[in-house]
C-alpha cells in the first residue's frame, strides 16, 4: 500500500512540487520577488486555462451538437476533426476588424475585452487541487459572484456601443435576464456557506471530504445549474444572442478577433461556472485516490459542461416572460426555502449533537 | 430626472434575417419587446411566373411551377397539369392517378416535416430540426430515384407521370414502416417539450371567424376548427376512393397549427398505404398530342397543397401558349393573418407565429 500510494501522492502534488522548486531558485523563498514571480506564473496558467478551455470546448460543443442531432460534426481537419478549432481561430484572426460608422467607438472596443477578462479573474480563485488555488481568497464565492456580475455591464456596453437595434434589444435582454438570475444563483450558494461557515472555496472543498454537498443540497444544485445556464446566456436561456430573433444580439456588429474574444469569454465563463459548481457541490478535487486531485476536478467540470451543452442542443429557447417568471416566482422562492431548510437542518443537527 | 416621452422602436426584420423563411421582410413597431404594429413587405422573390407562362408552351411551364412552393413541388406540377388536362378533356390512366397520389402525399409529408423542423428551429430547437430533415432526406432520395432531382422534381406530365424505377417501391415501404417511430421522435424532442409548449400554446390566436373572413386555407384553417379540405370538399383525382380523415383541431393557437401537421402526416401515410395496395399495372401516360393545343376556353382548378388551397386559372386562346395564367397561392393568402394575429405578442412569438404559417416565399411572391 505504501509503495502504491507514494507515486500517486507525488503526482497529486506535482504542481506544488514544481512551485516549491521555482521558489527554491530564489535566495529567500518567501521574498517579494519570489511571490511576484509566482503570481505572474499563476496568471499565465489561468490565461492558458481560459484559452485552452475555449479551444477544446468549441470543438467539444460541435461534437456534442453533432451527437444530439445525429450528424458527424466537424470531421475533416486532422484526426476526426480535432484541428477544426485551430483553423477557425486562424480564420477569425485573418478577418477584417470592422467598427461600424455610427458606433460609440470606445465602448464598442472595450466591451469584448471586459468579457474576456472576467473569466480569468473568476478562475483565479478556484482550487484546482489540494492547495492549488492560484489565489487563496477568504471571500472566494463572494468575489466570484461579484466579478461575474460585471459581465452584464459588458453586454449592455456591446449592445449600446454597436448602434444597432438588434444589438440594443439583445443588450436590454441581457440586463433583464442576468440581473434576475444573479439572485437565485447567489442564494443557492448560501446553503453551502451556512454549512461550512466560510466563503473560502478551499475550506468548502475540505469540508466535502466525506460527503459532497450535492447530496446535502440537491435543490440548491439544481437551482445553481439552471441559474448558471441563464447567467451564461446558454440555451435554453440564450435570449441575449437569439439568432432567430435579434440576429446575434450584442455581437451582431462584431467581426474578426473582437468577436473571437466574445467567444473566448463565453467559453471561459462556462468553464468558470462549471468549475464553481464542481467545487461547491461535487467536492472539487476530492475523490478516491485512484486519480490525482486535479484530474478529478477537471472530470467533474467536464461532466457539468457536457450537461450544459447537451441541454443547449436539445431544448428550444424559452420565452422572455416565462424566463422572468421562472427566476422570480420559481427559483427565488425555492432558493429561499432551501436556505430555510438548511438553517433548520443545522439547528436540528446542533440540538442532536449538543453543539 | 423625469422620463420624457418614450418612443417606439421601428425594427426592420428581413429580407436577410435568420428566421425570415426566404426573402420576407416585416417592419415591426416595438414597445419594449411587445409588437404594436407589423407591416409585411413581400416581393423580394417575385419572378413574374404568371407572365412567364404566357411566353411558354403548356408543357414548358411545368418546371416553372416547381419553383412556386419548392417544398412540395409535385403538388404544384399536379395542380397545373390537372388544370391543363381539364381544359383539354384528357382522361389519364389509372396507374398514373395512383402514382400522382403517392407522390403528392409524399410531398405533403416532406413539406410538413420541413414545417415542423423550421418551427422548431425558429425556437432554437436545433436537434428537432435535424431529426425532421434527416427523415425528409429519404423522401428526397425517392424523388431522386424517380425524377433525378431532389427538390424541384418536375415529375408530372400533361397526361401522366414518370414511372418510378423498381427500387422505389422497397424504399417507400421501408419509409412507411419507419414513420410511426419518426413521429414518436418529433413528439419526444419537440412537441412534448415543456418549453416548446409554453412558447406555442395559446399564442397567436386565429379565431374561426377571422380565419374564414381572411379566406385562409390548409392546416392553418383546420387548426382553427374549420373542417375544410379540398380533397374532401371537391374531390379531385382519385381521392374519393381512399379512406382518410381530415384532422381538425380547435385550439386556434400556434401549437395546434404546428401539431396538426403531425396528424396530417399520419393521414397521408394511410392514403399512401392504400394507394400502394390498390395500384394497378398499366401505362402511366395518356395519349396526348405532341403539340398541346387546348381548345379556346378558360378553366379553374384547385388542389389541396400542403399549405392550403392551390389554384390555377388558365385562359386558352387555342394556340400552343396560354393566353393568361393566374395562380392562387395558399401561403400568400394565409400570410394576411400575420399582422392581425401578432399584435400584442412579443417579438419571439411573432417569429414562432410566422413559422407556424409555413410560408414559402416562392409561392408568396410567385
Amino acid at each position: 500500500m505504501e509503495t502504491l500510494s507514494k507515486p500517486m501522492e507525488t503526482f497529486d502534488n506535482l504542481f506544488l512540487i514544481i512551485a516549491h522548486f521555482i521558489r527554491g531558485l530564489f535566495a529567500d523563498p518567501q521574498s517579494v520577488w519570489a511571490n511576484l514571480t509566482m503570481s505572474i506564473i499563476n496568471f499565465i496558467i489561468v490565461v492558458v486555462i481560459v484559452v485552452l478551455a475555449a479551444l477544446i470546448l468549441i470543438l467539444l460543443e460541435r461534437k456534442v451538437a453533432g451527437w444530439t442531432s445525429q450528424r458527424p460534426g466537424p470531421n475533416r481537419l486532422g484526426p476526426r476533426g480535432w484541428f477544426q478549432t485551430i483553423a477557425d481561430a486562424l480564420k477569425l484572426m485573418g478577418k477584417e476588424d470592422i467598427t461600424p460608422a455610427g458606433a460609440d467607438k470606445f465602448i464598442f472596443k472595450v466591451a469584448p475585452m471586459i468579457i474576456f477578462a472576467l473569466p480569468m479573474m473568476t478562475l483565479a480563485v478556484i482550487p484546482y487541487g489540494n492547495g492549488l488555488a492560484p489565489i487563496n481568497l477568504d471571500l472566494g464565492i463572494f468575489y466570484f459572484l461579484a466579478i461575474s456580475a460585471i459581465s452584464t455591464v459588458a453586454f449592455i456596453m456591446a449592445g449600446w456601443g454597436s448602434n444597432n437595434k438588434y444589438s440594443l434589444l439583445g443588450g436590454m435582454r441581457a440586463v433583464a435576464q442576468m440581473i434576475s438570475y444573479e439572485i437565485p444563483l447567489l442564494f443557492s450558494l448560501l446553503g453551502v456557506v451556512m454549512i461550512t461557515q466560510s466563503f473560502n472555496l478551499g475550506v468548502i472543498v475540505e469540508a466535502q471530504k466525506n460527503i459532497p454537498f450535492i447530496l446535502l443540497q440537491p435543490l440548491a444544485f439544481v437551482i445553481y445549474i439552471i441559474a448558471g445556464m441563464a447567467e451564461l446566456n446558454r440555451a435554453p436561456f440564450d435570449l441575449v444572442e437569439a439568432d432567430q430573433e435579434v440576429v446575434a444580439g450584442p455581437f451582431t456588429e462584431y467581426s474578426g478577433l473582437r468577436w473571437g474574444l466574445f467567444f473566448l469569454g463565453e467559453y471561459g465563463n462556462m468553464t468558470a461556472v462549471s468549475a464553481l459548481a464542481a467545487t461547491v457541490f461535487l467536492g472539487g478535487w476530492q475523490g478516491p485516490a485512484i486519480l490525482p486531485g486535479f484530474v478529478w476536478f477537471w472530470l467533474k467540470v467536464g461532466i457539468i459542461i457536457f450537461f450544459i451543452m447537451w441541454a443547449r442542443w436539445t431544448f428550444p429557447r424559452i420565452r422572455i416572460d416565462h424566463l422572468m417568471h421562472l427566476a422570480w416566482k420559481v427559483l427565488l422562492p425555492l432558493s429561499i426555502l432551501n436556505i430555510f431548510l438548511t438553517g433548520l437542518g443545522i439547528y436540528i443537527y446542533r440540538l442532536v449533537m449538543g453543539g | 430626472m423625469t422620463i420624457e416621452n418614450t418612443e417606439e422602436l421601428l425594427l426592420n426584420m428581413g429580407p436577410q434575417h435568420p428566421s425570415m423563411h426566404g426573402l420576407f421582410r416585416m417592419v415591426v413597431n416595438l414597445e419594449g419587446e411587445t409588437v404594436t404594429k407589423i407591416e409585411p413587405k413581400i416581393g423580394y422573390l417575385h419572378r413574374g411566373m404568371e407572365k412567364l407562362a404566357e411566353s411558354r408552351t403548356y408543357a414548358q411551364f411545368i418546371p416553372y411551377t416547381d419553383r412556386l412552393d419548392y417544398l412540395a413541388s409535385p403538388h404544384n406540377n399536379w395542380a397545373y397539369v390537372q388544370t391543363v388536362e381539364k381544359l383539354m378533356g384528357v382522361e389519364i390512366p389509372e396507374r398514373a392517378e395512383y402514382l400522382r397520389v403517392i407522390f403528392g402525399e409524399l410531398a405533403r409529408i416532406a413539406s410538413h416535416q420541413v414545417c415542423i423542423a423550421s418551427t422548431a428551429l425558429d425556437m432554437a430547437g436545433w436537434s428537432a430540426w435535424s431529426y425532421a430533415f434527416r427523415d425528409r432526406e429519404r423522401i428526397c432520395d425517392m424523388y431522386e430515384m424517380t425524377a433525378g432531382s431532389r427538390l424541384t422534381v418536375n415529375i408530372m406530365r400533361i397526361g401522366g407521370i414518370i414511372e418510378p424505377p423498381a427500387e422505389f417501391w422497397p424504399a417507400l415501404k421501408s419509409f412507411l414502416d419507419d414513420t410511426p417511430e419518426m413521429l414518436d421522435e418529433y413528439n419526444g424532442i419537440f412537441f412534448g417539450n415543456e418549453i416548446a409548449q409554453g412558447r406555442l400554446k395559446s399564442v397567436g390566436i386565429l379565431t374561426k371567424e377571422l380565419a374564414e373572413n381572411l379566406s385562409i386555407t390548409g392546416p392553418v384553417l383546420r387548426a382553427s376548427g374549420v373542417n375544410y379540405d379540398v380533397r374532401k370538399a371537391e374531390p379531385y383525382s382519385i381521392y374519393d376512393r381512399f379512406d382518410f380523415n381530415v384532422p381538425v383541431r380547435y385550439g386556434c393557437d400556434s401549437y395546434d397549427r404546428t401539431i396538426i401537421r403531425m396528424d396530417e402526416i399520419v393521414e397521408s401515410i394511410k392514403i399512401i398505404k392504400q394507394a400502394v395496395r390498390d395500384i394497378p399495372e398499366g401505362p402511366v401516360m395518356a395519349k396526348v398530342p405532341k403539340v398541346i393545343k387546348p381548345p379556346v376556353g378558360e378553366v379553374y382548378h384547385r388542389v389541396e397543397n400542403p399549405k392550403g388551397e392551390l389554384g390555377f386559372y388558365i385562359v386558352s386562346d387555342g394556340t400552343t401558349k396560354p393566353a393568361r395564367v393566374r395562380i392562387r397561392p395558399a401561403t400568400f393568402i394565409n400570410l394576411q393573418m400575420l399582422p392581425i394575429v401578432s399584435l400584442g405578442w412579443k417579438i419571439q412569438d411573432v417569429v414562432a407565429i410566422f413559422a407556424t404559417l409555413d410560408a414559402v416565399l416562392g409561392e408568396v411572391d410567385k
